[in-house]
C-alpha cells in the first residue's frame, strides 16, 4: 500500500475521534453532573444504561444502531427527510455511533471528579453571590480539570480504536468510514501483514503516548 | 423594637432523629453569639438562613425584607441572599490564589456599603499572603482567608459556623485577635455559632442560647450569663461578663486598676489606661463569698455585694447572683458554705474575685 493510501484512514480516525471527544465533553458533562449530584431513585439505571457499551459486545451496539440510523430506522428516516442522505455508512453516522460506543468513557471520568468536588466548594460560590451556572463554571469545571483530562483521553483512544461498530455502521467507504482499524483488518484479511505490522504499531505507540501523558499529567497534579 | 435592626427567624425544620423549632429575633449588629451543645441545631439554623438547607419551611425577614416567606411563595435563592459565610473549614477555592479568593464574592455583588478590601486585609493580616496558593496556606490562615472573602462580599451580615473548631489551640490563639479586631471595628453584624463558651463571652454582644433545636435564652451577653435558669451556662461554664475602664497602671507590681460600676478590680499584666472600654470575664467558680471583709488575705480584689438570687446548680454546688454598683456576676459555692453562712436573698456580703480575664470590648 502506498503512503497517502495509509494517511488517508489514519487521517479519518483522527479526525472521528477528535470530533467525538468534543461532542461527547458536551454531551457528559450534564448527564455526569446529574449523576454526582442526584439522589434520584432513576439514577442506577441511567448509569446502567450509560455503561452498557463497556460490557455490550460491539457487534450487538452497532446492529442496532444500524437499525436505528438506517433509512428505515426512527433517526435514519428522518435524518433522511432532513438532508436527503441515509446516516449509515456515512461519516456522520459513524460519529454518532462513536458517541454512543465512547459514552461511558467521558461520563464515568467526569462523573468521578464531580462526585470528588463534593457540595461544600459549591455551597461557598453559591454564600458569594454565584448562580449555580456561574458556580458551576467557576468553581466545579476548573477543579474538575483532571477529570476532564482523562475524559478526553480515554474518548479520543477508545474511539481511534474502535472496529466492531465502524464495520456495522460504517462499512468500508474510502475516505468516508474506512478508518485505520478497518484498514488493518483488511491487510491481514489479504495476508498483508508488514501494512498491517506498520498501522498495529502506530495504533499502540498512539495509544500508549495518550494513556502515559494522562498519567503523568496526573501525577504531576498530585504533587503539586 | 424596631424591626429595621433585626433578623427575624422563624424555621421549622424536621429531620431524621433531629428538630429544630427556632422562633428568634436577632440584632443586625456587633456580634450575636448561637450558643449549644454539639448537635442542637445551631450550623441548621446558619444553613436555614443562608438558604442552604432545603426544602425548609420558615420565614426570615432582614431589616424587613422579606427573603423567605413561604406562606406566599418567596424564598430567594443563596445567591440572593446578602450574607457572608464563614464554615468550619475554610473552603477556599484550590484553583484560584489568595487574592482570586477574596475576590471571589467582590465580583460578584455590588459594591455599594462594601468595605474597603485593603482595610479587610489589613485587618486580618493578610498582606503578605495576596499572591499565595491557597493550598500553601496553614489552617489558621486559610480561615483568615475565608473571614475576609466573606466580609468583603459585602454583605448585610456575615454567618460564622464555629471557624476555630478545626482548628488546634495554637491556631484558634492565632485568629482570635484578628476576631477582637474585627469586634472593635464594628463593621458588619456577625452571628457567630459557637460551643466553646469563652469564645462566646470574648466576642459576643448579644447571646442566643439553644438547646435540643430550641432557643432556651436569648438577650444581651450579660444579662444571659446571669440568668442562672439556662443548664448549658451552669457549672463550669458559669460565669459573667462586666465593663470596666483602666485607670491606672502599677509598673511595680505589674497590676492595673480597673473601675468598674461596684467599685475598682485589679487585674495582672498591664491594660490600656487610655479610657477605653474593657470586658471582664469573671468565671463563677472564682467567686468566694464571706459576710465579714477579710482582712490579710492573699486575695487582691474583694468587693461588697447584694445576694441577688440563689440557686441550685450540679452535685454540691449552688449558683448566687450577685449586684455589684449596677453589674451583676455570678458565684459558684457549695451548698455547705450556704447553709453555714445561713445566706439569703439581700443579704450584703463581700465578693472575694480570684481571676479575672480582660479583653478589649
Amino acid at each position: 500500500m502506498s503512503t497517502t493510501n495509509l494517511f488517508e484512514p489514519l487521517w479519518l480516525s483522527v479526525q472521528l475521534a477528535a470530533i467525538t471527544t468534543v461532542i461527547l465533553m458536551i454531551v457528559a458533562t450534564p448527564i455526569a453532573w446529574w449523576l454526582a449530584q442526584t439522589a434520584s431513585r432513576w439514577k442506577p439505571a441511567v448509569q446502567a444504561t450509560v455503561a452498557l457499551p463497556i460490557v455490550l459486545p460491539p457487534t450487538v451496539l452497532g446492529f442496532y444502531l444500524l437499525i436505528v440510523l438506517g433509512p428505515a430506522g426512527a433517526v435514519g428516516s428522518w435524518w433522511v427527510e432532513l438532508s436527503g442522505s441515509a446516516l449509515t455508512f456515512s461519516f456522520t453516522g459513524l460519529v454518532i455511533a462513536s458517541c454512543i460506543y465512547s459514552l461511558p468513557f467521558a461520563v464515568q471520568p467526569l462523573a468521578a471528579a464531580f462526585e470528588s468536588l463534593g457540595q461544600r466548594n459549591l455551597e461557598a460560590a453559591w454564600t458569594l453571590g454565584a448562580t449555580r451556572m456561574d458556580a458551576f463554571v467557576s468553581v466545579a469545571l476548573p477543579l474538575s480539570v483532571r477529570g476532564y483530562l482523562g475524559a478526553m483521553v480515554l474518548s479520543f483512544a477508545h474511539t481511534l480504536g474502535e472496529f466492531g461498530v465502524v464495520l456495522m455502521v460504517g462499512g468500508n467507504i474510502p475516505g468516508e468510514t474506512r478508518v485505520i482499524s478497518i484498514v488493518i483488518y483488511d491487510q491481514v484479511e489479504s495476508l498483508n501483514y508488514s501494512a498491517a505490522h506498520q498501522l498495529s504499531a502506530l495504533l499502540l505507540v498512539v495509544a500508549f503516548i495518550a494513556l502515559f501523558g494522562m498519567f503523568f499529567v496526573n501525577r504531576r497534579w498530585e504533587r503539586r | 423594637m424596631n424591626t429595621n435592626a433585626l433578623i427575624q427567624v422563624s424555621y421549622a425544620l424536621r429531620r431524621e432523629s433531629f428538630v429544630l423549632d427556632i422562633n428568634v429575633s436577632l440584632p443586625l449588629r456587633g456580634i450575636t453569639g448561637v450558643f449549644g451543645a454539639s448537635g442542637t441545631g445551631k450550623t441548621s439554623l446558619l444553613r436555614c438562613i443562608a438558604g442552604l438547607e432545603r426544602p425548609v419551611s420558615g420565614t426570615l425577614i432582614v431589616a424587613g425584607d422579606v427573603w423567605q416567606d413561604n406562606a406566599s411563595g418567596i424564598s430567594r435563592a443563596v445567591h440572593e441572599r446578602d450574607i457572608g459565610y464563614v464554615f468550619q473549614e475554610p473552603r477556599l477555592f484550590a484553583h484560584l490564589d489568595v487574592r482570586g479568593n477574596i475576590e471571589y464574592g467582590m465580583r460578584r455583588r455590588e459594591r455599594k456599603g462594601a468595605p474597603d478590601i485593603d482595610h479587610v486585609i489589613g485587618l486580618l493580616g493578610l498582606e503578605h499572603l495576596l499572591s499565595r496558593r491557597s493550598d500553601e496556606l496553614s489552617g489558621g490562615e486559610a480561615q483568615r482567608v475565608a473571614i475576609a472573602r466573606a466580609l468583603l462580599c459585602a454583605p448585610r451580615f456575615v454567618l460564622m459556623d464555629e471557624p476555630l473548631a478545626s482548628l488546634d489551640q495554637a491556631r484558634k490563639d492565632e485568629i482570635l485577635p484578628f476576631l477582637d479586631r474585627l469586634h472593635a471595628d464594628a463593621g458588619v453584624p456577625i452571628i457567630y455559632v459557637s460551643h466553646n463558651i469563652d469564645e462566646v463571652c470574648r466576642l459576643c454582644d448579644h447571646l442566643v442560647v439553644l438547646d435540643d433545636g430550641r432557643v432556651i435564652a436569648d438577650g444581651e451577653l450579660q444579662s444571659v450569663l446571669v440568668r442562672m435558669d439556662v443548664p448549658l451556662l451552669s457549672g463550669e461554664q458559669a460565669g459573667s461578663v462586666i465593663q470596666g475602664q483602666a485607670k491606672y497602671y502599677d509598673d511595680n507590681d505589674d497590676l492595673t486598676r480597673l473601675e468598674f460600676s461596684g467599685g475598682d478590680i485589679w487585674v495582672p499584666g498591664k491594660a490600656k489606661v487610655d479610657g477605653s472600654i474593657l470586658r471582664l470575664r469573671i468565671r463563677a467558680r472564682d467567686v468566694s463569698l464571706c459576710r465579714m471583709k477579710p482582712e490579710q488575705s492573699t486575695i487582691l480584689n474583694i468587693v461588697p455585694a447584694v445576694v441577688e438570687a440563689i440557686k441550685s446548680d450540679q452535685g454540691p454546688s449552688m449558683l448566687v447572683r450577685l449586684v455589684l454598683g449596677t453589674d451583676r456576676i455570678v458565684a459558684r459555692v457549695t451548698r455547705r458554705s450556704i447553709r453555714e453562712l445561713d445566706l439569703k436573698e439581700g443579704e450584703e456580703v463581700f465578693a472575694q474575685i480570684k481571676s479575672v480575664a480582660v479583653r478589649a470590648s
